[in-house]
């Protein structure tokens, strides 16, 4: 395993000036518009509450919820299954599509399905996964990884994904040949070689929004219809969801049908909410929607987070993205420096509890804690917090052992010593004044050595002054 | 009434100019000041980055050094804001009710240095001249944890000679971060310049705040940047009258 290095590949991002412009053009759009639509609805901030407090309380006993969901799916004609981890996901899903003889399946934009690294599985087992939602399928035909929750090829521009489509679609969706790079000529492409695979795919395997546990429901919300299309055309549908999505009950619905859609895409109501429960109602109009459905339920670590009283509010996330649109590390950083389905402030609290701290334990420290997210987050998800008690949990992992010498513990204790004992910090600030003599300049440090270089690759430091406020407090006249 | 001044280590140290800037404007509006001198550090920079048990030892000591304090003015936002946001959970973590209970009776009592003289001295006006063209960046936590919303431009407002302009996207992050700024020096260096950026198009000779390290990380990017362009603390700019020091 090799460990996710943030800073070096945000190195490598931050000098793509294409990138860097279409990711800030992105968010920045993106952010203008959802502030808009967010702000004008009176009760904005009372739905924010509700939403969190729903979430809270479902957590809370998350257990129960699961159950009664299962029992309505099933109820409802729907077969139930629950995978502990990433390979039982990965075989349930694989071992239904071979059981329908399937040759390729049709998926609908789920970063589930990316989680448990369900396309190679398939690929591997002789089944092409076509992803039917155009940034997802733009990211797949790129042999590239998605850079942003909802946004997936956010990282790319009309004109390369011009040049993409005439290497990779089908040519029978390109007449002649020729493409123009505005939205519209490459809209009409996407569809033209979309709508053979629908008509053509047997089966489709989806994500969730929601499932209502009261009644079994699973709820899709998306802007595009290629998804509506994957729910009703194919005779046989598989949908995989994290234990997390489930809500009690259907009147809970109406708060998070509210709160998505403004702070993910900045709309009043995305253009298709797609609902259903089981098959029993696609059975009574045989041929008439998908016969058959599978519902598996992903635990992958969650089961950990919400055990852990201080990330469990992780799992209130709704995947909206608001987060990364107004983080100033992800706009400049870009989503795969993140290397992650899940990016910017929620990917820095989800991948290294998914993936464990010695893969992933350089994301919680990938932020300045500057607190955009938690303020733009619908549900209040206080990622500053679950970021520095994450960081508290990696530095205690490295501090096992020989770890303990590292360099920054080394640094930490020490000003722990001069913190806990200030005759030691004076003298450590006399030391410092005589000591900094050769690296001052005017007043002024333009090079400090490893590791604190990092500072000095842009920035002066100040010296010290020759006397601290203590130093001169001591010196005052009383006063009377 | 009696202040009890929590410097920061971070202004001890470095910024020992602040502190006196504010012992003037203190006793200047008539209040006492007082220095204990067993206080170090709030526990900040342990606690961001992910030494909690450190960080738990050092809100102990704040707690025994300040308990019984009447009010306590911290010319720091982010050390203000660790003492009000996170010494409740720390405590918590800690274990035992007494800690919590201690931190529980004290965090009222800190104030950051803007909210101090508008919440608790109910002035805007404290009788400052500073003759110079000056923009104010809002610290996130400022703006976001402690939400001192417009105190520090009141304060500015009403300050004589003063051009105060306005910087452009002012709610975004500067970069610093602590330890951030060192460890991704390049993402923060990023930050960095698009901040100094709206800083020099607003035509400020002066870049101040409420909290110095927001400043030194500006501060340094101008300075090694020839910009011409410094930062000055806002207790300083209060501190300045249009009489002589005495
Ligand atoms: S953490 Fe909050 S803002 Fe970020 S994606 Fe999740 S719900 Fe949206």
């Amino acid at each position: 395993m090799t460990a996710l290095d943030f800073t070096a590949r945000a190195r490598t991002s931050l000098r793509d000036s294409q990138l860097r412009r279409n990711i800030a053009k992105a968010t920045s759009t993106i952010r203008a518009k959802t502030a808009r639509v967010a702000g004008e609805l009176p009760d904005w901030e009372a739905l924010r509450d509700a939403g969190q407090a729903i979430k809270r309380q479902t957590m809370a006993e998350l257990d129960r919820h699961l159950v009664a969901l299962e029992a309505s799916v099933t109820a409802a004609g729907g077969v139930v299954h629950w995978a502990r981890d990433a390979a039982e996901a990965r075989t349930i899903i694989v071992g239904l599509a071979r059981q329908y003889q399937a040759g390729s399946v049709i998926k609908i934009k789920s970063m589930t399905t990316d989680e448990v690294e369900l396309n190679p599985a398939l690929s591997a087992a002789g089944i092409t996964p076509y992803e039917t939602d155009l940034a997802d399928m733009i990211v797949q035909m790129a042999k590239e990884k998605p850079s942003h929750l909802l946004v997936p090829a956010i990282h790319k521009n009309r004109a390369e994904i011009r040049d993409l489509f005439l290497r990779e679609l089908d040519p029978a969706a390109i007449p002649g040949g020729r493409l123009d790079a505005d939205p519209s000529s490459l809209a009409k492409a996407a569809r033209a070689h979309l709508r053979a695979k629908f008509l053509s795919t047997k089966v489709a395997i989806s994500g969730a929004n929601f499932a209502i546990a009261e009644t079994g429901s699973v709820v899709i919300v998306e802007s595009e219809g290629n998804g509506r299309m994957c729910l009703t055309l194919p005779d046989v549908l598989i949908s995989i969801m994290g234990v997390e999505k489930v809500l009690p009950k259907w009147e809970h619905l109406e708060v998070f049908l509210q709160l998505l859609p403004r702070s993910a895409t900045g709309e009043r109501m995305n253009p298709y909410t797609s609902v259903w429960t089981g098959n029993r109602a696609a059975e009574a109009r045989a041929g008439d929607g998908p016969q058959v459905f599978h519902l598996v339920l992903l635990d992958n670590g969650r089961s950990k987070i919400l055990a852990d009283e201080v990330t469990r509010d992780t799992l209130n996330c709704i995947r909206c993205s608001r987060c990364l649109n107004v983080c100033p590390v992800y706009e400049r950083a870009g989503g795969h420096a993140y290397d992650s389905m899940y990016q910017g402030p929620i990917g820095a609290i989800v991948t290294p509890q998914l993936r464990g701290f010695e893969e992933a334990g350089s994301l919680p420290f990938a932020s300045t804690l500057c607190g955009a997210c938690q303020e733009a987050c619908p549900v209040r998800i206080p990622i500053p917090n679950i970021l520095t008690h994450l960081r508290a949990k990696v530095v205690a992992e490295k501090r096992q052992g020989l770890g303990a010498l590292n360099g920054e513990n080394l640094a930490m204790q020490a000003a722990k010593a001069m913190f806990d004992h200030p005759t030691l910090l004076a003298m450590a600030l006399a030391a410092g004044r005589i000591g900094q003599a050769p690296l001052v300049r005017d007043g002024r440090v333009t090079h400090l050595p490893p590791p604190l270089s990092g500072w000095s690759l842009s920035r002066d430091f100040p010296a010290l002054p020759p006397e601290s406020f203590r130093d001169w407090w001591a010196k005052r006249e009383p006063r009377s | 009434m009696k202040i009890s001044l929590f410097i920061t280590c971070f202004n001890d140290a470095l910024f020992p100019q602040t502190g006196q800037a504010v012992v003037n404007v203190l006793e200047r509006l008539g209040c006492e000041v007082e220095f204990r001198e067993a206080q170090t550090c709030c526990g900040q920079m342990h606690h961001n980055s992910g030494y909690q048990k450190e960080a738990i030892d050092l809100v102990r000591r704040f707690v025994e050094v300040f308990e019984g304090a009447e009010a306590i003015v911290v010319p720091s936002t982010s050390c203000t804001a660790m003492i009000r946001s996170q010494y409740p959970r720390l405590a918590k973590a800690a274990g035992g009710e007494a800690l919590a209970a201690r931190v529980e009776a004290i965090a009222p009592r800190v104030f950051e240095f803007s909210e101090f003289l508008i919440d608790r001295l109910g002035l805007e006006d404290v009788g400052a001249y500073y003759p110079h063209k000056v923009v104010y960046h809002s610290s996130c936590n400022s703006l976001r944890a402690l939400k001192l919303g417009d105190r520090a431009l009141r304060l500015l407002r009403n300050v004589k000679g003063l051009e105060l302009v306005e910087l452009a996207r002012a709610e975004e992050c500067c970069g610093f971060g602590g330890t951030f700024a060192v460890k991704n020096a390049e993402t923060s260096t990023a930050m960095l310049t698009d901040k100094m950026r709206h800083v020099l198009d607003s035509g400020a000779e002066i870049c101040t705040a409420g909290d110095n390290s927001c400043l030194m990380h500006i501060g340094g990017g101008l300075s090694r940047q020839q910009t011409g362009v410094r930062t000055v603390h806002l207790a300083e700019i209060l501190a300045s009258t249009d009489q002589a020091a005495s």
